[in-house]
């Protein structure tokens, strides 16, 4: 130990360190300062940047002793008091924070800027901000926050901080109005608590030995030099686990901790729990496992033949998913035309920000408690009692804030190991992966290959289409199936289609598994059928636009699985909008400069919102009135970035008559919010709003009935408006009406489970899903045809969602699932040989950053959903889906290659320019 | 685990040579450590002892130019170099190549020295330091020596110093004069591996239109950074157009050893990339000794 002596925020500070310590762990460990989050320890991401004597490091790797004698920034120090910095300010009523977990570097990052260039242009704030990602991809908030911020710095008048948004229906009291998230001020201060910011008295630090090969028989294990190691204090292995040895959503095949065999690299042999992190580290390192190496198969193609490896004794093939609709064979005797093209993606990382961490400990009335930061919580309190071998209700989940999550935070991580040690030693015990466990650990987006085969008449009508997937779903069935069959069903795109049929093998490979990933293995199918849709367009001589024109989905089609469409299908209008604003700009676009080709390209999209297929669909929500007149409303539902509490908030403050700022949120904790069920499928605005909306109007009508009585008035002469009860001349504050309730010995409380419409599983016609968000996008690109490089220059986009509850963070998700989307096509590939994961440091995997953000174009249609809440349908998923396709589209219309496998890649793409070839 | 037991943080080189001495070959000098950390971190370095952060010595710290010479601290960072003045008119190339390292937080800790020191062939920083003939003045156990820059590349990441006795304390290269002029230019591949697939740094001295003398380094394009003598020789004496630069871009293929490497280029994408390379860079270089007119560019957009 070494004394480090350093001004931290202003204040003179002695802080004992070790000698290897990393100022981010002095500044989170030893000081508390937990705003300064870590997510790569790799100084890849930058989201760890503090300032040192006004400079911006990251502080992940900035040796602590080097501090000596600075002075240090750090996010906590930015407020003075309750009095936010112009920044902080600017970032929260801008609607720059959406997860929330990358804002702490990134608004230290911008004042390193603006402190030494307080007029930065968007370039130089593209510059500084270059390598401090945020994954949710909020930019242009960002950067607008970040000149708001800097303007009110230099006028000293303040400003209004809104940017501006696409223009939507008029808004009710607070439904349609544009509000900065509820927990946006702690996400700028720093104060916001993920599962790795607690810390308990006692706490154990876990680490789990991973699996050496991708498949291979366990012989032996021998832990006991592991457990004599001093400061270790439980080593376990799948003997040790007193319940079901497996968990997994749909299927129970993922086994806790390896039994007999691992199947992939990831897999999870032993786990240790130690009195440091270092300590648990040493002691995986004498834990010895003999292995049998097996025979591995990495390619879900492969993995179908005769003969492959088994990586489930059952067999490789998770589910093979049909639909059929029509005969293709007589559409295709039909077709005046028949294209077949395969396309390939690869396998991609939802690389949110805030590695997996779960903490366990045994509460004070003897019950487990798990925090974690999870998208299904319930799921994950009983999945853990299983494990454990005891009753659901002996299990308390206790979300934390989510570091963003996009399908990746909905199996189990850490939760059941941190209950199994904390069981083992009576200790409070915390599992953090770092980045390198959590890239090799967590379900995927699925690899796919996907053969397309499209019939049309010359005219441009189609005929049949055929399709044939498979799916890479790993070493566990995780979500596979699902999104297996989302890829499925929409893989003849949102089209009229009289004659279907689609074939998807979801196979089990020795890969990491793969899972939820927004989009649901909808933007595989996308990007196949709609990169042949161009293809065909082409080879008929019709319009691109024109062809999708033709043949798209409208009210009172019938979709590929029989379902006919009654409502709420906006599709042609987005691409109306689309397609108008795309040839207005073509109209102004610069000419690219010598030796480089600028063209647009075009797609559209739809998914589902709501889990669909037959499954019970519902959410529960809870409304409580308190005495000071605020109300809290309480629902186990995540908030991953999408902007959830908002939307629950603005639902309780409509139907009640409340101010947004009145009304209070409660998520995810077992013990005292209703189960809202999984946060996926773009479902929560719809179900949860839904489950709110309902539960506040239900509290409204007790409040109606008491003072119909007690004012003698019919329940109709009551009515709510700007937090008060208005009855026949009286207006009563919200505190009153809740003492009344109190004095007569009434609850102001209501619950309601709302069910959403009931679906029809696949293959049964009917109503698969409830509802469908609908999309188009068009992207402008240049092509250098010297180098292959590809830029995206600008997006227009267009989005049916039903009804924008809240058009600013509806704006976020839109503007962050497009640049995900451009991140798919332009640069992500999580690389997997042979079962080992090359894709094992952040640094090989590159997600866009704000240079790769273009200027979007966004347009909101808002075609309503009669049972979605004020109309609304979902935005999480529907934005990322045409854009692979629409770059795509846009690279073949600049150079004349077409990209049958995404990435782009510049060096294939120039090969392929130079011999010619029209493939890449 | 643990990375080191013991940090030294020295104010003199004097100080760090006799740290360094201490731990008999189990120490390691720390610059910024944005790549030593992690190679540290990921094992991909042999374990230490003690580490010896020379960042707090002065002397290694300036920019200067004396006796027909400009001296850069072999501590001085990236965003310092790219920052100075004298540099931007008479190193241009290598504030263009120190522009381009990694993000803002990187370039503000790690140090020329370290680039150098890493020994990468393809080193942006290196790879300008060729172009401008550099020398660098490495101090041990017996003394200070000056070198030349590229003796110190044994192979790819293999330094010919030793990290356990030695640092780099300065480099000297001779500054840009009239007629003078130079440029850096790089490809990246963004997918996968996000690493540059080519750079080049290019020099000449022009007198009326004509090219009086050359350097262009290149790199990854063998086991160490490329200077391409034989392309360099085919300037030289020619009044520069750039009709030369197909032929150019023979020569230097001639002499670049390009492999693929997995997950960042194939031999094939990388051939292709010489010609565009050589057109933005050395007609740029061209222009800068003619004209006088230097404003770096792409400082922050790598």
């Amino acid at each position: 130990m070494k004394t480090l002596t350093f001004t931290v925020n202003g204040a003179p500070t002695q802080v004992d360190v070790e000698e290897h310590d990393y100022l981010a762990e002095v500044l989170r460990n030893r000081l508390g300062l937990t705003g300064t989050k870590i997510g790569c320890n790799e100084a890849e991401c930058g989201i760890c940047t503090v300032l040192v004597n006004g400079t911006p490091v990251v502080a992940c790797i900035y040796p602590a002793l080097r501090a000596e004698g600075a002075s240090v920034e750090t996010i906590e120090g930015l407020a003075q008091g309750d009095k936010l910095h112009p920044l902080q300010e600017a970032f929260v009523e801008g609607g720059a924070p959406q997860c929330g977990y990358c804002i702490p570097g990134i608004i230290m990052t911008a004042k390193g800027l603006i402190d030494t260039n307080p007029d930065p242009s968007d370039h130089d704030i593209k510059v500084a901000l270059k390598d401090t990602l945020c994954r949710c991809a909020g930019y242009s908030f960002i950067t607008h926050a970040i000149q708001s911020a800097a303007k009110q710095l230099r006028d000293g008048e303040p400003q209004d901080h809104l940017p501006s948004l696409p223009e939507t229906v008029a808004p009710l009291n607070v439904i349609g109005r544009p509000f900065p998230r509820p927990d946006a001020r702690l996400k700028v201060t720093g104060k916001a608590l993920y599962s790795d910011d607690f810390a308990f008295p006692g706490m154990l630090h876990a680490r789990t030995l991973r699996a050496k090969y991708p498949h291979a028989r366990i012989l032996k294990i021998d832990t006991s030099r592991a457990k004599a190691l001093p400061g270790v204090h439980a080593v376990l292995t799948a003997d040790d686990i007193p319940g079901e040895k497996n968990h997994g959503l749909v299927i129970q095949d993922w086994p806790a901790l390896a039994v007999d065999k691992v199947r992939y690299i990831g897999d999870p042999v032993a786990i240790v729990a130690a009195d440091t992190r270092d300590i648990a580290s040493a002691a995986l390192a004498l834990i010895e496992v003999d292995y049998e190496v097996l025979p591995v198969v990495s390619d879900p193609v492969k993995a179908h033949e005769p003969g492959a490896p088994l990586v489930m004794e059952s067999g490789n093939l998770l589910k093979h998913i049909k639909v059929r609709r029509g005969d293709v064979a007589q559409g295709f005797a039909e077709a005046d035309l028949i294209l077949e093209e395969t396309f390939h993606t690869p396998t991609y990382e939802h690389a949110f920000l805030e590695p997996e961490c779960s903490i366990g400990r045994i509460a004070e009335d003897g019950r487990y408690e798990i925090i974690v930061g999870s998208q299904i919580p319930y799921q994950d309190r009983s999945q853990v009692a299983r494990c454990l071998g005891v009753p659901d209700d002996q299990v308390r989940i206790k979300g934390a804030l989510i570091g963003g999550g996009f399908g990746g935070k909905e199996d189990i991580a850490g939760q059941v190991h941190v209950a199994l040690l904390t069981r083992a030693t009576g200790r409070p015990v915390k599992m953090l992966y770092d980045r390198h466990e959590s890239l090799i650990f967590h379900p995927k987006r699925h690899a796919t290959q996907i053969t397309v085969k499209i019939g049309a008449k010359n005219d441009g009508t189609l005929t049949a289409v055929e399709t044939t997937l498979y799916g890479d779903s790993g070493a566990y069935a995780s979500l596979g199936e699902k999104v297996m069959t989302r890829a499925t069903t929409h893989s003849a795109g949102p089209y009229e289609v009289p004659n279907v049929k689609a074939d998807c093998y979801a196979m089990y490979t020795n890969n990491p598994p793969s899972g939820a990933f927004r989009g649901f293995g909808v933007l595989q199918s996308a990007f196949a059928v709609e990169s042949a849709m161009d293809m065909l367009a082409e080879r008929l001589g019709i319009d691109a636009v024109e062809l999708r024109r033709k043949n798209l989905h409208r009210v009172g089609s019938v979709t590929n699985t029989g379902q006919t469409l009654r409502e709420s299908v906006g599709l042609e209008k987005c691409l109306e909008l689309v397609s108008a604003e795309v040839t207005k700009r073509k109209e102004t676009t610069q000419p690219a400069s010598k030796n480089k080709r600028r063209a647009w390209g075009l797609a559209v999209g739809y998914k589902n919102t709501g889990l669909g297929g037959g499954a019970p669909d519902k959410s529960s929500a809870e409304v409580e009135l308190y005495a000071d007149g605020t109300v809290q409303v309480r629902t186990s539902a995540a908030e991953i970035g999408q902007g959830l509490v908002g939307v629950v908030a603005m639902c309780a403050a409509e139907e009640l008559g409340l101010k947004y700022e009145d009304v209070r949120v409660l998520l995810s904790d077992t013990d005292l919010t209703p189960d809202g069920g999984p946060t996926t499928a773009s479902r929560q605005t719809f179900v949860t709003g839904n489950a709110a909306r309902m539960a506040a109007r239900t509290l409204r009508n007790a409040i109606e009935a008491t003072l119909s009585e007690l004012y003698d008035q019919p329940p109709q002469n009551i009515r709510f408006e700007e937090g008060l009860a208005r009855v026949n001349g009286h207006s009563l504050p919200m505190s009153e009406v809740a003492q009344i309730f109190t004095r007569q010995g009434l609850q102001p409380k209501a619950t309601y489970e709302y069910w959403a419409p009931k679906t029809q599983p696949l293959g049964t016609g009917g109503d698969m899903h409830f509802a469908f968000s609908y999309a188009a996008q068009a992207a402008e690109v240049e092509v250098d045809l010297d180098t292959g490089e590809v830029k995206v220059l600008q997006m227009v986009a267009a989005h049916d969602i039903g009804r924008a509850i809240n058009p600013l963070a509806l704006q976020g998700q839109i503007e962050g699932g497009m640049v995900m989307g451009l991140g798919h096509a332009m640069t992500e590939e999580f690389i997997v040989e042979d079962g080992i994961v090359f894709t094992d440091v952040l640094a090989r995997y590159k997600m866009p950053s704000i240079k790769h953000a273009p200027p979007i174009t966004s347009f909101i249609v808002e075609d309503a959903a009669s049972t979605g809440p004020y109309g609304a349908k979902g935005v999480g998923e529907i934005a990322s889906i045409p854009t692979l396709a629409a770059i795509s589209n846009a690279v073949y219309n600049a150079c004349g290659v077409r990209l049958h496998k995404l990435p782009v890649d510049q060096d294939s793409l120039l090969r392929a320019l130079k011999s010619g070839k029209r493939t890449g | 685990m643990p990375l080191w037991e013991h940090y030294h943080r020295p104010s003199t080189v004097d100080q760090a040579i006799d740290n360094l001495a201490q731990y008999a070959g189990r120490a390691r000098v720390l610059a910024g450590g944005t790549d030593l950390l992690l190679e540290m971190q990921q094992g991909r370095t042999a374990p230490v002892t003690a580490v010896v952060d020379i960042t707090q010595i002065s002397e290694i710290k300036t920019i200067e130019e004396a006796d027909g010479y400009i001296l850069i601290g072999a501590g001085v960072t990236h965003t310092a170099i790219t920052h100075a003045t004298l540099l931007a008119q008479k190193a241009t190339c290598l504030v263009e190549s120190c522009g381009v390292i990694g993000g803002p937080q990187v370039r503000n800790v790690a140090t020329l020295g370290g680039n150098v020191a890493h020994a990468l062939p393809a080193g942006d920083g290196t790879l300008s330091l060729i172009a401008l003939d550099a020398e660098a003045e490495v101090a041990g156990p017996k003394g200070r020596e000056w070198r030349p820059i590229g003796s110190l590349y044994v192979g790819p990441g293999k330094s010919a110093l030793d990290h356990a006795a030695e640092l780099i304390v300065r480099f000297r290269l001779k500054p840009h004069t009239a007629g003078e002029g130079s440029a850096f230019k790089r490809i990246m591949r963004p997918q996968g591996v996000a690493l540059p697939i080519l750079g080049l740094g290019a020099w000449v001295r022009v007198a009326g239109g004509v090219v009086e003398a050359a350097r262009i380094a290149l790199g990854p394009a063998g086991p160490r950074p490329l200077r391409a003598g034989q392309a360099e020789a085919f300037l030289v004496g020619k009044a520069f157009s750039r009709d030369l630069l197909p032929a150019l871009a023979e020569h230097v293929l001639a002499e670049a050893r390009l492999r693929t490497s997995p997950h960042r280029a194939t031999a094939e994408y990388r051939t292709e990339l010489i010609l565009p390379l050589l057109a933005r860079a050395v007609p740029l270089a061209v222009q800068r000794a003619t004209t006088g007119h230097v404003t770096p560019e792409g400082i922050g957009e790598g």
